[in-house]
């Protein structure tokens, strides 16, 4: 399979998806029409769990912000993770935030308690 | 045209500490811009970022509930106003438009709900309605737009619903306030 790249928009984030376990989500998510976004990037992941590719997952959340269309599609997105780990491949959600960005960092504490995944909190 | 009512609108705004308004159709575009503008107006003032930040996402999901529910076949009833100004260490986002009466009822009673719950209820509220089975509104809405309005902004709703004479909306209002004092502290 091919990796997935996206170029970021004002209104959506850039994405990096590599067959390497690489995953890179970053910038911006505010669109109008979110699912139409995040469904690609569903099926690829969903594509990665089923092509047999056993690499270690690390699933960098690099956004400084997302509506709440987006929210439900990061979930998601987290939820066909899971799946993907479920199958034996060891996945790692590493999610970054602004130093002192309470909002940000209550976000990922919300979805790794809605999720069984590891997260790990780091700031920039 | 009585052309007093440039000094009038002039004062009605200043008096109010009015920022910026747009009154018109809204759109994701116009959004955005209403965003840049805005943003753009905070950096010159040399706003704080966490503030920033925080009215950023207060107008981005007060904005995309506008372009989500401010329908109407009449265009004159499509337009809606977006407010953002600032009173003392007091920001106030506000939006105005016309909804179906048949849906007061539901959006009054969800506002109530909301205002009810404290920062625990919010979140329980929150996390039911992001992880539950329904998916994305036709509109592409998540439902979660108020919650979140009142989650960030740590305030309650306010709001009103006013009767439009001879036809069939009422003119729904909704002001989120963000006191800088609570996030820089």
């Amino acid at each position: 399979m091919e990796n997935l790249t996206i170029k970021a928009t004002d209104d959506t984030p850039e994405v990096s998806f590599d067959t390497s376990g690489v995953m890179i989500l970053s910038g911006r998510s505010l669109p109008e029409d979110a699912a139409s976004f995040y469904n690609p990037l569903l099926q690829w992941l969903s594509d990665y769990g089923k092509s047999g590719v056993t690499n270690p997952v690390v699933f960098d959340m690099k956004l400084e912000y997302f509506n709440t269309a987006s929210s439900k599609m990061l979930l998601d997105l987290f939820n066909e993770l899971e799946s993907v780990a479920k199958s034996g491949v060891d996945a790692l959600v590493r999610w970054y935030y602004p130093e002192g960005d309470d909002d940000m960092q209550e976000a990922g504490e919300e979805y790794a308690e809605l999720v069984e995944i590891r997260f790990e909190m780091l700031t920039y | 045209m009585n052309r007093g009512f440039i000094y009038d609108t002039f004062n009605v705004v200043q008096q109010n500490k009015i920022m910026l308004v747009y009154q018109g159709e809204f759109n994701q575009d116009i959004a955005k811009s209403v965003l840049a503008m805005t943003e753009r107006n905070l950096d010159f003032f040399g706003e704080d970022v966490s503030v920033k930040r925080k009215i950023f996402n207060v107008m981005v999901e007060c904005l995309q509930n506008i372009c989500k529910h401010a329908e109407h076949s009449d265009a004159r009833l499509r337009e809606a106003i977006f407010m953002i100004g600032m009173d003392k260490d007091t920001y106030f986002v506000t939006t105005g438009n016309h909804i179906a009466n048949e849906h007061v009822v539901g959006l009054r009673s969800k506002l109530q709900e909301i205002n009810q719950l404290d920062k625990e209820g919010l979140k329980k509220m929150y996390k039911g309605l992001v992880s539950n089975d329904k998916g994305l509104s036709e509109k592409g809405g998540a439902g979660l737009g108020l919650v979140d309005l009142a989650r960030k902004s740590g305030e309650k709703l306010l709001y009103d619903f006013s009767a439009v004479d001879h036809c069939d909306t009422s003119f729904y209002s909704l002001l989120i306030k963000i006191s800088k004092n609570k996030i820089i502290q």
